[in-house]
């Protein structure tokens, strides 16, 4: 059993730099979580802390029931996986990976048993007696995770370990990860700042800025739901259209207005919105909610826009678009056959619009 | 267009490249030279019509045979041996903890005294010596080995510090924070894995080190006394140079024999010994 919790985790640097703050999270046995964000966000920081390589300002960190704030690092029954792999360079990869074991002190059959399974699962077992350098990129990415995984650890903690790959090999070994996880059964923290990597990857996704925990879901819920308007931005490629628009009221109808721009509001989102009668929101719209009206279609969820850019991209093409000030981003069929500079009308899906306060960046 | 380039070539490079060379390795050419050349011919003057500076006609081993037969040569080729040996150890040990931890560990006042240590390195050996025999006296080292020993680290420790220092630097930090989670303390990441991966640095500090107690002058001269304690450089110069007469053929001898070591030790590690002074580690 190797819950991990954290309790209103603080770090502040010497220099008065507030990396973390007041970071709470339950990570449940053999889940697999993904912390993410853009860089200086305190995500890497945060996994640091649990490792034992930073030390923590205030707050409490267990794993299992123990408290680990002050254990070092092998104590903690952790294996870390970091982003330059941290290979060692004098040793094999036989010697990388069995070195844990050697110094927990595990007879010499044991260690080499492990290291062999290890390496089975990883598919290494050629490279045993190589040493570091000798190896491709993303050899040395199977040896730094086979070198976790022979210890078997209570928790894995991966530091960006993929960033380092081309994006082929990224996509592949994403999938093996994901394969190695459900394999192991252990707990997973895994920090990245690449959305499409937390969304495939985890269980459950943290979103962080500024030290700061902002939304912490199921990837389908993140982009389903977002908590606020940093997360709808961040969770999605490409990324979420915003608008600065004015809720406006007409025969009980609400209404989404900005030059050139004017969406009626569904019923569901009415109630909420009702308050927000008269002042300004942001409303944001995923590029798939947008598609290509037919002219006739009704006309309270629909806009005029002149194209700019078109991206063909084989499966889908996008559209970029203007309509009045706001620059927007369609997702549309392939065989839609625009040009730049043609003038389009767009609808959107009533059910897909969020709202956003415009101060507190909220979702409404 | 081809052809240009490689007139340029022999102007810009090989010309000056070769002018370097010459200038270099003319004075070890001559040392060599004279050491095997007979009296004779050392003591003829170029104006002789069979007068041959750059070469010699009959060389011999009589400077050698005399230097090794009737000084105390050997004595103080294993006294610099010796010395340069252990003050290097002393010096290396020291300087390897010393560096490790201004690179790696945060204290308080790390910084300065970093800098602190490079300022002594500073100070000229030419000032140092004085004071230093004040002490030397007073622990009643003089004219014993230990006189040099303990001296030579009081230069050589703030250099492998420093150099050191660089080379811990370039190493990835990531590399001992994996060791410390896989079960080893801070120690034992620094001696299991940091010292192994900066070996190709050691091993540069160490010859450096080794050079420079080989070669010391001043504080030989100034610590040793009798003519069986000195070291190769303060007892070729001493006793080979009787008062106003050069042992031209011995004092070259000596210089050669002397400087043999030195040179085998920088062949012998001459990669590391590159690749430590560029310093780069790959994880």
């Amino acid at each position: 059993m190797a819950n991990v919790t954290i309790r209103g985790l603080n770090k502040k640097y010497d220099n008065g730099f507030h990396a973390v703050k007041d970071v709470s999270l339950e990570i449940r046995d053999k889940e697999f979580v993904v912390l993410v964000g853009p860089s200086g966000c305190g995500k890497t920081t945060t996994l640091r802390m649990v490792a034992g390589l930073e030390e923590i300002t205030s707050g409490e960190i267990r794993i299992g029931e123990d408290i680990v704030n002050d254990l070092p690092p092998m104590e903690r029954n952790i294996a870390m996986v970091f982003q330059n792999y941290a290979l060692y360079p004098h040793k094999t990869v036989f010697d990388n990976m069995a070195f844990g074991l050697q110094m927990r002190g595990y007879p010499k059959d044991e260690v080499r048993k492990r290291v062999h399974e290890a390496a089975a699962i990883l598919g290494i077992e050629a490279l045993l007696e190589r040493k570091p350098r000798q190896l491709s990129g993303g050899q040395r990415q199977r040896v730094a995770v086979g070198r976790a995984i022979v210890r078997h650890p209570q928790v894995f903690l991966f530091d960006e370990p993929l960033s380092n790959l081309d994006a082929k090999l990224r996509v592949q070994m994403r999938v093996e990860l994901k394969r190695l996880h459900a394999r192991l059964e252990a707990t997973a923290i895994y920090v990245t700042h690449d959305q499409v990597e937390a969304m495939t990857l985890g269980d459950r996704v943290v979103v962080m800025k500024d030290g700061r925990v902002q939304q912490v879901g199921e990837p389908l819920e993140l982009y389903g739901r977002p908590a606020n308007r940093f997360v709808a931005g961040f969770i999605g490629s490409p990324a979420m259209n915003f608008a600065e628009v004015t809720i406006s009221s007409a025969n009980g109808v609400l209404w989404a207005e900005a030059p050139g721009l004017r969406i009626g509001i569904p019923g569901h989102k009415t109630e909420s919105l009702r308050a927000h009668a008269g002042q300004r929101v942001t409303l944001g719209i995923r590029p798939e909610a947008l598609r290509l009206a037919n002219g006739a279609g009704p006309s309270d969820h629909a806009f005029d826009s002149t194209v700019e850019v078109v991206e063909p991209l084989g499966n889908e093409i996008l559209l970029d678009v203007r309509a009045g000030e706001h620059l927007m981003v369609a997702r549309v069929d392939p065989s839609t056959r625009v040009k730049a500079r043609d003038t389009v009308r767009l609808s959107v899906d009533p059910e897909r619009l969020h709202f956003f306060d415009a101060k507190t960046e909220a979702a409404i | 267009m081809l052809i240009e380039r490689k007139w340029k070539k022999w102007v810009f490079f090989y010309l000056p490249m070769a002018a370097f060379i010459v200038f270099t390795l003319f004075p070890f050419y001559w040392m060599a030279v004279t050491a095997f050349r007979p009296d004779a011919e050392l003591y003829r003057t170029w104006r002789q019509p069979n007068a041959t500076p750059l070469w010699t006609l009959e060389p011999t081993l009589e400077h050698v045979k005399g230097l090794l037969q009737t000084t105390a040569f050997p004595v103080w080729l294993w006294n610099t041996m010796l010395i340069a040996i252990v003050s290097t150890i002393i010096s290396l040990i020291c300087g390897m903890f010393a560096g490790y931890a201004l690179a790696r560990l945060r204290f308080r006042g790390s910084q300065f005294l970093g800098t602190a240590i490079f300022i002594t390195y500073l100070v000229p050996q030419t000032l140092l010596f004085i004071p230093l025999a004040d002490i030397i006296r007073d622990l009643q080292l003089g004219n014993t080995p230990w006189a040099l020993m303990l001296t030579y680290p009081t230069f050589l420790i703030p250099f492998c510090t420093w150099l050191l220092m660089g080379y811990f630097k370039t190493i990835p930090r990531e590399l001992e924070e994996c060791a410390r989670i896989d079960g080893a303390t801070r120690f034992g990441a620094m001696v299991r894995i940091i010292f192994p991966v900066a070996v190709p640095g050691i091993l540069s500090a160490g010859i450096f080190a080794f050079t420079l107690s080989w070669n010391e002058f001043i504080y030989a001269l100034v610590f040793m006394a009798s003519a069986e304690q000195k070291t190769v450089p303060v007892g070729v110069v001493s006793e080979l140079i009787r008062g106003d007469i050069f042992f031209w053929g011995q004092l070259m001898a000596g210089a050669l024999l002397g400087s043999v070591p030195v040179a085998l030790v920088y062949s012998f590690f001459v990669e590391y010994y590159v690749t430590g002074l560029t310093g780069s580690v790959k994880g």
